[in-house]
């Protein structure tokens, strides 16, 4: 009995031991001398997230929560699984060229991504707040790394500090806020704790301290107002893979925690962040679109951008019910797809880090580089909503959750709000279709980079003509969450 | 009729053509290329017209497929009598613009050609949508074309004018989102357009909605007081992108009103048509006293269009027989007219680059062909009797007297405004001594301007003469949008209580 309980545990957690066992093996290997083997590991990362997505792919058939109920695999974590997956792998194809570029071409790069993965994938699949936390970490604390993996530049190195500083603060309030449940509720573990807090006088100052504590720290990982002040210093300063990967699979892990633990699990706490939750949202989606009009350097918009995205996201918690949580879902997987497209272009449009990316990069690109101008074009349109790509059919399902819950006001300000985020991104068009070239130079598209740009290209366009497939899977997994 | 998807080859060509075009070498290729798919789909909407059953109000050449079967989103298509004939004047003007922009376009001719080629995709596909999101995703994709169009080969505020007019209509269609989203949910869980003018909405749902969906289609009427992104992108736009927009985008927006508002939320029409009326009514005034002060040939007409679309939403909120037929043909006489202006503002322009109305003198002497044939147009959209435009704003006007008398008044002094600055024009540009800017020199009409203006004159006097057959065909589904709105009585009390 014992025994099969272990195994099945195993078993059932084998997608993130693959990734960690790969993990050391590409730390091991890049040791070895010379730049040989190092040209071998990201292939051998990817192998190792491609047997992780086929074990996960796998696992899909059989629900099950293991590990004494610390450690699930159910459709949901499945879903946003295979999100991970899809933004880690198209990381690390876009960073090969980019850390020529940067002269930083280190095995370790991998193995720090393949750590920031699997901390992710625990956040994903965790159902006690320790092991959430335990997972939380060990993204974070990989991710500083590579945030100030250019270590010979100024911006990196500051990037990183803050990140530690800032990210540190906001782990200490998701401490305190999860002790302080362990205090009033005698456990960590969701499923327990939901129980307990049913039984409870939910108004109980103490109970509303902690649930505080709790959603502050989640948004300040979510990079909601009012806790953006890092979002765009970190994503300015990092190497601009890293910072597609923050904004991809940082994001999405974030957000599976704050959808497991505050729409899933912990409902009797519903009550005590909606309203203020909701304050937040319209927040960060009107800071985000209007401080993304003023930005010159297109990291900082995107930055900027992305905290807006997130205050999408959050209003399709707000709408609740199955058809909320899918529509965050569906979100976040369509998200990876563009912006992780777009950042490619900017990786491509990099001319070393230390001169920063201007937006001014972009001008003239249509008559350099008519081709990678048209991606862009469908990437930023799709950021701005435009229709027939993912990013309409992504705020369509959110709006369509939030209308079928009653919040017509929150989605009035939403779609304005969209409209004034649509400048920015029109404006890079603009400078890509009407500016003269800034200069003559050719950019090389590697082999691995035209992998990513046609993998974002045909999501984004796959998710906007086609959803139908995607929406079953996302409503189908957030039905399953429901029960 | 033949089971062959018609509707579907006639958004798909022009779609396929796109998706051809920048594979071909050469402009002259590129610019044949398109004239021709762009000529072969008006060819077959001119068949499509033909095979069309005046008989019936029912929609025509339908096609249904399921697209996102768990929203029951679906790619649903058809057409009726009224929609038929937009379908008509977008392929019309389609391949006119190819032949406007033959010579004016030099640069990036494939990119440009691709761009006309998705719009009239989009365009012909808003027309034929019976599925709510089919009809909204095709109505907001086409403002990245237009954007580009006047973006890229704009005149010198080309940037300005392409944001303004891009976020502008973007803002206005995104409340018409939210409001759909609503119609879907409180008419039964489905975007079948057809399913939903059936359901019944509570009133108050249907004066928010209506207010919804009043924001987008007045953008693009546009109705004053949010018509002000007309006259930049109408200046800044090339000649094409001036024809596209000021003949076929206007429309959407009374094609909304008449597709959405009217059928769907009736309650909400009347019961908000004072306030309709004031506004169509002031844009006829308003509109017409801008064009009076303009010194601008292309900004005279922009601003001859707030007036002249006017017409259009005023006839349509009268409610009455006379003023809904005169408004979709009013819509129909405006792409027309209008659009034949903007082609010859644009030929004008390509032979002396410049636009100050005194700056010219004695066309009429000096290229006969070209002056007699504007001065038809600018007859034709004054109503000079004889010309389509005449039977418009006779209908409009007979149908807002039987409502409101002031309402017709304000109608009636707009037509006069309007003679006022088209003959004002027309005496400065046509008539007096030969004058034309320092320079340049002002050839006659060459063949292939010929072929675009005298399609468009046909029109002009087969509707000013003898308009029977478009009347034949529209009536039947006009009458059924009557029996639409009437049908929903007791807020019919309440809301005509204010006659």
């Amino acid at each position: 009995m014992e025994m099969t309980s272990v195994t099945a545990s195993v078993l059932a957690s084998g997608p993130e031991i693959i990734i960690i066992l790969g993990a050391c093996a590409v730390l091991m290997l890049s040791l070895l001398p010379g730049p040989g083997p190092v040209r071998w590991l990201a292939g051998l990362s990817l192998l190792m997230i491609a047997l992780a997505a086929g074990m996960s792919w796998g696992l899909a058939g059989h629900a099950q929560t293991v590990y004494s109920g610390m450690f699930t695999v159910d459709p949901f974590s499945t879903f946003l699984k295979m999100v991970l997956y899809l933004g880690t792998a198209l990381t690390i194809l876009m960073s090969g060229g980019y850390l020529a570029t940067e002269r930083v071409v280190r095995g370790e790069y991998y193995a720090l991504l393949l750590c920031a993965l699997a901390g992710a994938m625990i956040m994903v699949s965790g159902t006690d707040l320790v092991i959430i936390y335990v997972g939380l970490e060990l993204q974070a604390l990989s991710v500083y790394v590579l945030v100030g993996f250019l270590k010979t530049h100024g911006r990196s190195n500051e990037a990183a500090l803050k990140y530690v500083i800032l990210g540190a603060f906001s782990s200490g309030l998701l401490l305190f806020g999860l002790s302080l449940f362990y205090g009033l509720a005698g456990t960590t573990q969701l499923q327990e704790l939901q129980m307990a807090l049913a039984a409870q006088d939910i108004s109980s100052p103490l109970l509303v301290l902690a649930a505080l504590f709790l959603v502050a720290g989640l948004l300040f990982k979510l990079g909601a107002v009012p806790f953006h002040m890092w979002v765009p210093d970190i994503y300015e300063g990092a190497p601009s893979p890293i910072t597609g990967f923050m904004a991809a699979v940082g994001k999405a892990a974030a957000f599976a925690v704050v959808l497991r633990v505050l729409m899933l699990d912990l409902t009797a706490l519903n009550p005590v962040w909606h309203a203020a939750v909701a304050a937040a949202a319209v927040l960060t989606l009107g800071l985000g679109s209007l401080a993304a009009l003023v930005q010159e350097n297109i990291k900082r918009m995107l930055a900027y951008s992305s905290v807006a995205h997130a205050g999408f996201l959050l209003l399709g918690l707000l709408a609740g019910g199955p058809g909320g949580l899918a529509s965050v879902m569906l979100y976040l997987l369509i998200f990876t797809f563009m912006t992780l497209g777009l950042f490619a272009v900017v990786v491509l449009l990099n001319e070393g880090a230390e001169r920063g990316e201007p937006i001014q990069a972009f001008a003239g690109l249509a008559r350099t580089h008519a081709l990678l101008a048209a991606l862009a074009l469908v990437f930023l349109f799709s950021l701005a909503g435009i229709p027939p790509t993912g990013g309409f059919f992504a705020k369509f399902y959110v709006l369509m959750a939030l209308i079928e819950a009653g919040h017509a006001v929150l989605a009035v300000i939403a779609v304005l709000l969209s409209a004034v985020a649509a400048w920015f991104y029109l404006r890079i068009i603009m400078l890509m279709y009407t500016q003269a070239p800034a200069g003559p130079a050719r950019i090389a598209v590697s082999g691995p980079m035209r992998l990513v740009l046609f993998a974002a290209l045909a999501g984004t366009l796959a998710t906007g003509i086609l959803p139908a497939w995607f929406l079953g899977w996302a409503q189908a997994a957030a039905a399953a969450g429901f029960g | 009729m033949s089971g062959l998807p018609v509707l579907s080859i006639l958004i798909l060509l022009p779609a396929a053509g796109a998706l051809a075009v920048p594979f071909l070498r050469g402009n002259g290729l590129v610019r044949r290329f398109t004239l021709g798919v762009l000529f072969a789909d008006f060819l077959l909407a001119a068949a499509i017209l033909a095979a069309f059953d005046p008989t019936t109000a029912e929609m025509q050449f339908r096609e249904a497929q399921l697209w996102v079967p768990a929203l029951d989103m679906g790619y649903r298509l058809g057409l009726d009598g009224i929609s038929v004939w937009f379908v008509l004047l977008t392929t019309l003007l389609g391949w006119i613009c190819v032949l406007a922009s033959w010579r004016a376009i030099a640069e990036r001719v494939k990119e440009f050609m691709t761009c006309l080629l998705a719009i009239q995709a989009m365009m012909v596909g808003v027309f034929c949508a019976l599925d709510l999101v089919l009809f909204y995703v095709l109505w907001e994709v086409m403002l990245v074309p237009m954007y580009l169009i006047i973006g890229i080969w704009g005149g010198g505020n080309r940037i300005y004018a392409a944001f303004k007019f891009f976020l502008y209509t973007l803002a206005g269609s995104l409340l018409f989102l939210v409001g759909l989203l609503a119609l879907y949910f409180a008419g039964g869980r489905t975007f079948d357009m057809l399913a939903l003018m059936d359901a019944e909405y509570p009133f108050r749902l249907q004066v928010w909605v209506f207010l919804a969906f009043l924001v987008a289609f007045a953008v693009k009427v546009p109705m004053v007081p949010v018509h002000t992104w007309l006259p930049d992108a109408h200046v800044q736009a090339p000649t094409a992108g001036s024809i596209i927009l000021a003949g076929v985008l206007l429309k959407m927006g009374a094609y909304g009103f008449l597709r959405f508002s009217l059928p769907m939320l009736p309650d909400a029409s009347l019961y908000l048509a004072p306030l309709m009326i004031a506004l169509s009514a002031s844009a006829i005034v308003y509109g017409g006293l801008l064009a009076l002060a303009q010194t601008d040939i292309k900004k005279l007409i922009a601003y001859s269009s707030v007036s002249h679309m006017g017409f259009v939403t005023l006839g349509l909120f009268t409610f009455q027989q006379n003023g809904m037929s005169g408004a979709v043909i009013q819509m129909f006489n405006h792409g027309i007219t209008t659009g034949a202006l903007f082609l010859f503002v644009g030929l004008i322009y390509e032979r002396t680059h410049s636009r100050e109305i005194a700056a010219y003198g004695g066309m009429i002497k000096a290229v006969p062909i070209f002056g007699v044939l504007f001065a038809a147009f600018l007859l034709a959209s004054m109503a000079v009797p004889g010309t389509n435009g005449f039977i418009g704003e006779i209908l409009v006007l007979a149908g807002t007297f039987g409502v409101s008398g002031w309402a017709g008044t304000a109608g009636v002094l707009g037509a006069l405004i309007g003679a006022a600055y088209l003959l004002g024009l027309y005496r400065q540009v046509l008539l007096g001594p030969v004058k034309i800017p320092a320079g340049s020199v002002m050839q006659d009409l060459r063949r292939r301007e010929l072929a675009c203006a005298l399609p468009l004159l046909l029109f002009v006097f087969w509707f000013g003469l003898y308009p029977k057959p478009f009347l034949a065909i529209l009536q039947p589904s006009l009458d059924h949008l009557m029996t639409q709105i009437t049908q929903s009585d007791e807020a019919a009390t309440e809301g005509l209580a204010w006659k």
